[in-house]
């Protein structure tokens, strides 16, 4: 029974620093079978791709538990390369091609053929010359395999995005001895059309033998090619089905489902009050990876709201471009006036404030002290903790006095954790450095508030404060609070409203007692389509 | 003692704690050959004061985030201008020197400001671009001072009567009148005290400015980019402030430096002036991302007391040929060498 499987996987389990992110996974692949790996961001997809395929990241970080049983073999790869040998193939998400080499030589990149010429035979192999012909020949072989023509003598440089991914893929089944093929999001940068190719490429390999492992979290995609489906939520493997057991809203539901703690219990009163604090008009931001194509959304003043969907949706973009930390386009007003784009000094002058949600990167001066990193911004945009210079206005000197005694509120209202107001923010703990990011937000007095990831990389406890924190300038200080987030069990337990995206465009906006079903399929960009029917 | 030596090098960073102690060698040396230690002291004094507001000058530039500024050269061929001027016009003593220092003040602001926006341009290779720009401009300026019409017999080429002469002599110009200003004898040996003074009042200075609003937005810049411009601060600007800062400095600095040595050395003499300036702010502990002022102050003190110190006891134990010039070099270009090789290195 148990040969008829490629691969199995047997009560993985895999802990970071004492944070269980795997618990206890099985999984088996057949041969000729399509096997859909489903989950959210942080369900441990990729940390169960990296076990199998022996990433140094985790026999750095103490190794796993469980087997891996490949082919009727217990196996432990220690490296990407054991793997390989073993006849693993991985097609990834960004392209790992060189683009000035053609097509050819990247498919048998570092596995040339090669013959024997002079100098070769005298001064050894490494000196043979390539044989041309037969490379080119495998090449095509593999490239038709996957129902693709084209010229194998063209440089991968100005090739179609979708190309490039069958040249990916052409390089893993050229490998004489490939037995399992693990595609990790393939379709994520492809049109649909490129994407339909791909998958009936998929379901060609599949055919002649080879087992596929698909990661993705497009659940329509999953519904076409899958044999089984397996989901993730995490690090728990929630459940396993056939294809015909499957619906999509089954898989949504089972994608998002878990336990969510509201924080907040009441029923807000001021969430009838109307008055809007922002609008956005066609909002578009040109932030790689995170782009926004174009959002309309109106936030409420005093409320709490969410902006939610999966990495590389565009969720990020939205507070980065309104702050004018990417380019941005578009119309934002707020209370009626419309907001300069592109201009940090306007927005921050326009009273807004921004978490960031690259903490180390853009949030703060590392190395310098906290006091300077609470004030500092204030200082420059609102000319505040300034005095002048033996009685000289003009002469902006900064007021150390005034910069302790506000730091030290500061450091006693959030209760950030520091041996004093002078210790470099670098020391600090996840946590604490959020609080100052927020200690410095809430210095400019801001009316709108943008927090991204608050609680990305910081400990659980921590995580608990700095929303708690979020809620009390909401409640008593009435500050309108953009929060986004890729938890969305966060964004539930606190936010008035959900605003979903996806693929840089508004998915639909929920109420967080909405069903997981719901949140799962404005996930995966399936809602707007369901009000419809 | 192993944890002493550990203590000490993390405090203080390798350059600073050897060179502390090659310059107590030294010392102790001098002493046994019987040298004259009082004087040996008063002439690595008289350097400190000579040199220190060019040392200075890398301060605004490293802490604007354009890095060491090894294109300071243009704000001393800017100086130097400035003193032909100065000369030109038939002033003497301390009015020279200021008149001097003010003609150039709005030259190196001006060519701070164009060599700024070219760093803006280069993010990232500052320093191997203001290198080869420092080179390409002081070649430049070799055909500039023979063709600028400057008419004073005591800086033209005696012969012939056009350009100006590759060294040209300032006494009875303004010659040591810092050095002389205050001056007063210590073990028999005149103070600097004027220069000193100088120098001391150029660092208070730089210390206020970065208190200020612009000083702290300097800082931020420099510091993290992205942060600054996210925080509202204009970074192109800060940037170009900081090396219009810089190339003031470093005009002030070489018209100090010329009173107290006695001389301009046109044409190819500003070439390597940067890197020694360099090259005593890294001693002082500075990096290429990070200077401040006690900085500054230590790394002139021990880069200048070490070279006018080296020089005569060096010389005494081996007459034959200038090794004294060669261990400059090499302490010179290995400390530059070490402090590049630690530019975003561990993190």
């Amino acid at each position: 029974m148990d040969d008829k499987y490629v691969l199995q996987l047997k009560n993985i389990s895999k802990e970071y620093f004492g944070n269980k992110v795997l618990k206890e996974v099985n999984l088996n692949v057949k041969a000729g079978e399509i096997h859909a790996l489903v989950g959210e961001n942080g369900a441990g997809k990729s940390t169960l791709m990296n076990i199998i395929f022996g990433m140094p990241v985790i026999h750095n970080t103490g190794g796993y538990t469980g087997d891996i049983i490949f082919e009727g073999q217990k196996v432990d790869t220690k490296s990407p390369k054991d793997a390989l040998n073993l006849g693993i193939g991985m097609v990834h998400q960004e392209f790992m091609l060189l683009p000035g080499f053609t097509i050819t030589e990247n498919i048998k990149l570092n596995r040339e053929i090669t013959k024997h010429n002079v100098i070769s035979r005298i001064l050894g192999y490494r000196l043979k010359s390539l044989n041309v012909e037969a490379m080119r020949r495998d090449s095509q072989k593999a490239l038709q395999k996957l129902g693709m023509n084209v010229d194998d003598w063209l440089p991968i440089a100005g090739l179609p995005v979708g190309y490039m991914q069958f040249v990916e893929i052409a390089r893993e089944i050229d490998k004489k001895n490939i037995k399992l093929l693990v595609f990790d999001e393939p379709t994520a940068v492809l049109a649909e059309s490129e994407a339909e190719k791909l998958l009936d490429a998929m379901k060609k390999l599949a055919s002649s033998g080879i087992a596929i492992l698909f990661i993705t979290h497009r659940l329509d995609e999953v519904l076409a090619v899958a044999d089984n489906i397996t989901i993730m939520r995490d690090g728990e493997q929630v459940s396993q089905m056939k294809r015909e057991d499957a619906t999509l809203a089954k898989l949504a539901q089972l994608m998002v489902g878990r336990k969510i703690e509201r924080i907040v219990h009441e029923v807000r009163e001021s969430n009838k009050n109307d008055e809007i604090a922002m609008t956005m008009k066609n909002l578009t931001v040109d932030m790689p990876g995170e782009a926004v194509k174009g959002i309309d959304l109106e936030i409420k003043k005093g409320e709490i709201l969410g902006i939610g969907g999966l990495a590389g949706q565009g969720k990020i973009g939205i507070a980065n471009g309104i702050m004018g930390l990417y380019k941005a386009a578009g119309e934002v007003y707020l209370d009626n006036n419309k907001l300069e784009l592109n201009n940090p000094r306007k927005a921050i002058k326009s009273k807004l404030a921004f978490v960031s949600e690259d903490r180390r990167g853009v949030g703060l001066l590392l190395d310098t002290s906290i006091e300077m990193n609470i004030v500092i911004t204030s200082m420059q945009i609102q000319n505040r903790f300034l005095k002048g210079l033996l009685g000289i206005k003009s002469f902006n000197l900064k007021d150390d006095k005034a910069i302790r005694n506000w730091s030290l509120k500061m450091i006693k209202d959030l209760d950030i954790r520091c041996t004093g107001p002078t210790q470099i923010t670098r020391r600090l703990s996840g946590g604490n450095q959020q609080k100052v990011c927020i200690a410095r937000a809430l210095t400019l007095e801001p009316e709108v508030l943008f927090v991204s990831e608050p609680t990305r990389g910081i400990d659980i406890g921590a995580k608990k404060l700095v929303l708690d924190l979020l809620v009390k300038l909401n409640r008593e200080l009435g500050m309108t609070i953009i929060m986004t987030s890729s938890e969305l069990g966060e964004l539930r337990s606190i936010c008035d409203r959900i605003a979903i995206i996806y693929n840089g465009k508004l998915e639909g906006i929920l109420e967080p007692t909405d069903s997981d079903v719901d949140f799962g399929l404005a996930m995966a960009g399936k809602y707007s389509s369901k009000e419809v029917v | 003692m192993r944890d002493f030596w550990k203590k000490i090098t993390d405090k203080y960073g390798y350059p600073k704690v050897f060179m502390t102690m090659f310059l107590i060698i030294l010392c102790i040396l001098a002493v046994i050959q019987k040298q004259n230690l009082p004087g040996l002291l008063k002439d690595s004094l008289v350097r400190v004061g000579m040199n220190g507001i060019l040392v200075l000058a890398m301060v605004p530039s490293v802490n604007s985030g354009t890095g060491l500024n090894f294109g300071l050269s243009l704000g001393i061929l800017c100086g130097m201008l400035a003193g032909c001027i100065s000369i030109e016009l038939k002033l003497t003593g301390i009015t020279a020197i200021f008149t001097a220092i003010l003609i150039s003040i709005p030259f190196s602001a001006v060519v701070g400001y164009l060599y700024g926006i070219l760093l803006n341009r280069v993010k990232g290779d500052e320093m191997t671009v203001g290198t080869y720009m420092g080179f390409s401009i002081v070649s430049l300026m070799c055909i500039g001072w023979l063709l600028l019409p400057f008419q004073s017999p005591d800086m033209i080429w005696a012969i012939g009567g056009k350009g100006l002469r590759t060294t040209i002599a300032l006494a009875g110009k303004f010659a040591k009148v810092m050095d002389n200003f205050l001056s007063f004898n210590i073990l028999g040996e005149p103070i600097p005290t004027g220069t000193l003074l100088l120098f001391g009042v150029a660092c208070v200075i730089m210390a206020i400015f970065f208190k200020t609003k612009t000083g702290v937005a300097m800082m931020a810049s420099g510091d993290n980019p992205k942060f600054a411009a996210a925080n509202g601060i204009n970074v192109n600007k800060q940037r170009i402030i900081g090396t219009m800062l810089s190339m003031i400095l470093g005009g002030i600095g070489i018209i100090i430096y010329a009173q107290s040595f006695g001389f301009f050395q046109l044409y190819t003499g500003p070439l390597m002036m940067p890197f020694m300036a360099i090259s005593a702010i890294l001693i002082g502990g500075a990096t290429a991302k990070n200077a401040n002022i006690s900085n500054v102050i230590s790394g002139t003190i021990l880069f200048f007391a070490l070279l006018a110190i080296s020089l005569p006891v060096i010389n005494k134990m081996m007459p034959e040929g200038n090794l004294s010039e060669v261990v400059r070099i090499i302490i010179t270009y290995g400390v530059i060498l070490y402090a590049l090789t630690k530019v975003g290195g561990d993190n």
